[in-house]
C-alpha cells in the first residue's frame, strides 16, 4: 500500500504535467477540428468534417514532409555512422571527448543564427559562386529542396551522432575478437556483430530525427524561402496568419495520426530486426 | 571581381549586424512561434545595451517591447531612449498584420508597443485589443501637425487608439541592371517578366494584402477586392507564377542586396534604402495602382511596460528623433513639423512621394480584407502550393 503510494506520488508531477500540457491541448486541438472558422478568427464550436475535407489543400505540405522528412533522416543516418563508428571504434583515448565536444558544440548557438549563415552559404553568392568559378555554369541552391535538405541534416546531425555512438561505445569488443578469432574478415564482423549490436542506437537517432523533422518548419521557412512548404509552415501559416483555428486543428490532427502510424510501423520494423532485445528504440 | 565580393559581404555584415540589434535578424516564422522569449533571449545576451540597467529617475521600468516592420526604425534612436531612460527597447518584427493580429488574439503577447496599419484599427478596436490612448502622455502628438488624410484612421468613433507613425505605398523594386529596356511600370508587366526572364528572380510578400493585392492589380481589379470571381483569377495567377518565383518573403532587403533576387513588391522606404546604397535597384508603382498606406504606434490591451511604452511613444514623435527616424528608414511621414526639418533632397524625393497622378490610383487597404476568410485561405494555399 505504502509501496503504491510513493509510486503514485513519484510519478504524480509528471502525470499533472502530462494531463495538463499535452492530453488537454491535444483534446481542444481535436475539438475545434471539427469546428468552424470564425471570421476574425478563432473558431467556432460545430460538427462537421468541412476541415478534413478541405486536407487536400494541404497536399503538398504533406507530400513534401513526407519525403524529405525520411530522405533527411536517411542522410543524417549515412553521415553519422561512419562518424559515430570512427569516434566509438577508432578515435584515440586522448582526443574522443575532444572530438565528441565538437560534435556537440554547434548546438551552443541558436539554430536560427546557424540556419541564417546557411542562407549566404547557399545564397548566389556563396556556394553558387565556386561552383560557376570552377566552371559549373550557374548553379540555384538556395531557397530549393535541396538547400532544406541541406539545413535539416547539418541541423539534426548531432542527434543522430550521439545515440548510435553510445550504442558503439557500449559494445563488448571482445565480441569482435572473438569474431576474429573464429576467421570473420572484418567486414563480416562488422556486418554480423557491430552493425546489428548497434541497431537500438540507429533507432533512437532516426526515431529523434525523423519525429522532429516530421514537425519542422523553421529550416524549410529560411532555407526554402517560403517555397518549400513542410506541414509545420502550414500550420504556422493557419494559425499564426490566416487564423484558421478550425482547419489548422484538422491539419495538426492528421499530422498526429500521420506520425502514430508511421512511428508503430517503424518500431515494429525494428523490433524484429533487432530480435528479442527490448532495448530497441527505448533509450 | 574578389574586391567587389569582399566590399558586398562586408557591407552585407554590417547590415546584418544592424538588423541583429533591431532583432530582424529573427524571421518571421521563427518569432511567430518560438515566441519573443527564445529570441530576445540570445539577442538580449548578445547585446549588452539589452541587458537591464539600473532604475533610473523615471522610473518606467528597464525594457520596452515594440512590435514592428523590418527595417523601420533607426537603432540610434532607440539607444537614445535606453540612454535616456533607463528602458532597453525590444523590437520584434513582423511580416504581415495577419501576424500581429494573430499573436495578439493568442493572449500574452507580452508588447508594449505595436505598429498596426490604418485598415487594420478598425478590427482591433472591434475585438478589444488595443488600448485607447491618453494623448496627454504624449505630449509630442500634435493633432493639428498631422495630415488627417493619414493620421486621422487612428481615430475610431471618436476616441484616438493610435497615431501615426509613417505613411507610405506599395509598389515594386527592381534591379534594373538585369532588366534594361523591360523594367516594368506595371503590375502586369512585373507578373509576366517575372515568368519570363526574371524566372527564380522575384520576391513577393509573405502578406495577404499586397501579394493578392498586387495580383488583383494585374488584372486591373481593386486592390481590396474579396470577389470570389476576382479573387480566384487573383489565385490563377499566383499558382502560375509560383515556380518562378525566388522566395515569398516580406523581408526582401538581404536576397535584392546579394543579388539573388532582381525583383520584389516593395514598400517605400525600403525601396528607399537600398536604392541609396545600389542606385541601380529603382522603385515601380504599378501604373494600375496598389496600395496607399499610413502606418501608426498603438498600445495593445494589457501591454506590462505602459509607462514605458508612453514614452516610447512620445520619445520617438518628437520632430528632432523622427526627422532622424525618417533620413534612416526613408518612410514619410504625416507630421509638417518634421518635414520642415528635413532636407529638400528627401521631401523631393520620387520614391517618398510619388507624382500626384501615380498616388491618385492608389488605395488604401480596407478592413474587409483582414478578415475576409477567402482572401485569408488564398494565401495560404498560394504558399502551401
Amino acid at each position: 500500500m505504502q509501496r503504491r503510494l510513493a509510486t503514485g506520488l513519484l510519478l504524480a508531477p509528471a502525470g499533472v504535467w502530462f494531463a495538463v500540457m499535452l492530453v488537454l491541448p491535444l483534446c481542444f486541438v481535436l475539438v475545434a477540428s471539427f469546428g468552424e472558422r470564425e471570421a476574425a478568427g478563432g473558431f467556432v464550436p460545430a460538427f462537421t468534417f468541412e476541415q478534413y475535407l478541405n486536407l487536400p489543400a494541404r497536399g503538398t505540405a504533406f507530400v513534401n514532409t513526407l519525403i524529405l522528412a525520411p530522405l533527411g533522416t536517411a542522410l543524417a543516418l549515412l553521415i553519422a555512422y561512419p562518424l559515430a563508428f570512427y569516434l566509438a571504434m577508432r578515435s584515440s583515448e586522448k582526443w574522443r571527448t575532444t572530438l565528441l565536444i565538437l560534435v556537440i558544440v554547434p548546438f551552443w548557438t541558436s539554430i536560427l543564427i546557424r540556419s541564417y549563415a546557411w542562407i549566404f552559404i547557399l545564397g548566389g553568392q556563396g556556394l553558387p559562386a565556386v561552383i560557376d568559378w570552377l566552371g559549373f555554369g550557374p548553379i540555384r541552391l538556395i531557397n530549393t529542396p535541396f538547400a532544406v535538405l541541406t539545413g535539416i541534416v547539418y541541423g539534426y546531425l548531432p542527434l543522430m551522432v550521439l545515440p548510435i555512438y553510445v550504442s558503439l561505445e557500449r559494445l563488448d569488443k571482445r565480441l569482435l575478437e572473438a569474431s576474429a578469432d573464429l576467421g570473420a574478415p572484418p567486414l563480416r564482423g562488422f556486418l554480423q556483430v557491430t552493425l546489428p549490436l548497434s541497431l537500438p542506437g540507429v533507432a533512437t537517432g532516426c526515431m529523434l530525427v525523423f519525429i522532429l523533422l516530421m514537425g519542422e518548419f523553421l529550416i524549410p521557412a529560411m532555407l526554402g524561402g517560403g517555397k518549400v512548404f513542410f506541414i509545420g509552415n502550414a500550420l504556422v501559416d493557419l494559425f499564426l496568419q490566416s487564423r484558421n483555428w478550425a482547419f489548422g486543428s484538422a491539419v495538426a490532427v492528421s499530422l498526429v495520426l500521420i506520425m502514430l502510424v508511421t512511428v508503430t510501423a517503424y518500431m515494429a520494423l525494428m523490433r524484429r530486426l533487432g530480435g528479442t532485445r527490448d532495448d530497441v528504440a527505448m533509450m | 571581381m574578389t574586391d567587389k565580393i569582399d566590399h558586398i559581404s562586408r557591407q552585407k555584415f554590417m547590415e546584418e549586424l544592424r538588423r541583429y540589434q533591431k532583432g530582424s535578424v529573427t524571421r518571421r516564422h521563427f518569432l511567430g512561434v518560438t515566441g519573443l522569449g527564445t529570441a530576445s533571449a540570445v539577442l538580449g545576451a548578445a547585446m549588452p545595451g539589452l541587458m537591464p540597467r539600473p532604475a533610473f529617475a523615471q522610473g518606467i521600468g528597464d525594457r520596452v517591447i515594440l512590435a514592428t516592420w523590418p527595417n523601420y526604425h533607426d537603432p540610434a534612436n532607440f539607444d537614445a531612449f535606453a540612454a535616456e531612460t533607463g528602458a532597453a527597447v525590444q523590437a520584434n518584427v513582423f511580416g504581415s498584420n495577419e501576424e500581429m493580429l494573430a499573436k495578439l488574439q493568442a493572449g500574452g503577447s507580452g508588447w508594449d508597443v505595436f505598429v498596426p496599419t490604418n485598415y487594420t484599427i478598425t478590427t482591433y478596436v472591434a475585438e478589444d485589443l488595443i488600448e485607447p490612448l491618453d494623448l496627454s502622455r504624449i505630449p509630442n502628438y500634435d493633432t493639428a501637425a498631422f495630415d488627417q488624410r493619414f493620421a486621422g484612421p487612428g481615430t475610431v468613433d471618436g476616441k484616438v487608439y493610435a497615431v501615426s507613425k509613417n505613411w507610405g505605398t506599395t509598389g515594386f523594386a527592381v534591379n534594373t541592371t538585369h532588366s534594361g529596356d523591360t523594367t516594368p511600370a506595371t503590375w502586369k508587366e512585373f507578373f509576366d517578366l517575372t515568368q519570363t526572364t526574371f524566372s527564380g528572380r522575384t520576391m513577393v510578400h509573405d502578406y495577404q494584402l499586397t501579394t493578392i493585392g498586387a495580383a488583383l492589380k494585374a488584372f486591373g481589379y481593386s486592390f481590396n477586392s474579396i470577389d470570389p470571381a476576382e479573387l480566384a483569377k487573383a489565385e490563377e495567377l499566383l499558382i502560375a507564377t509560383k515556380p518562378h518565383l525566388f522566395a515569398i518573403s516580406s523581408d526582401y532587403q538581404p536576397s535584392m542586396r546579394s543579388g539573388d533576387a532582381w525583383m520584389t513588391i516593395a514598400w517605400t522606404g525600403d525601396a528607399k534604402q537600398m536604392n541609396r546604397d545600389m542606385p541601380e535597384i529603382v522603385y515601380v508603382l504599378g501604373r494600375e495602382g496598389g496600395e496607399l498606406w499610413s502606418d501608426f504606434y498603438a498600445i495593445p490591451k494589457g501591454a506590462p511596460h505602459l509607462d514605458a511604452a508612453y514614452a516610447l511613444i512620445n520619445f520617438l514623435l518628437a520632430p528632432e528623433v523622427n526627422k532622424k527616424e525618417v533620413l534612416f528608414h526613408g518612410y514619410p511621414v504625416a507630421d509638417s513639423r518634421v518635414n520642415a526639418l528635413l532636407p529638400p533632397e528627401i521631401l523631393n524625393d520620387p520614391i517618398l512621394y510619388p507624382a500626384a497622378d501615380l498616388l491618385s490610383a492608389l488605395e488604401f487597404g480596407a478592413a474587409a480584407t483582414l478578415t475576409d476568410p477567402n482572401r485569408a485561405e488564398l494565401m495560404a494555399r498560394f504558399k502551401s502550393a
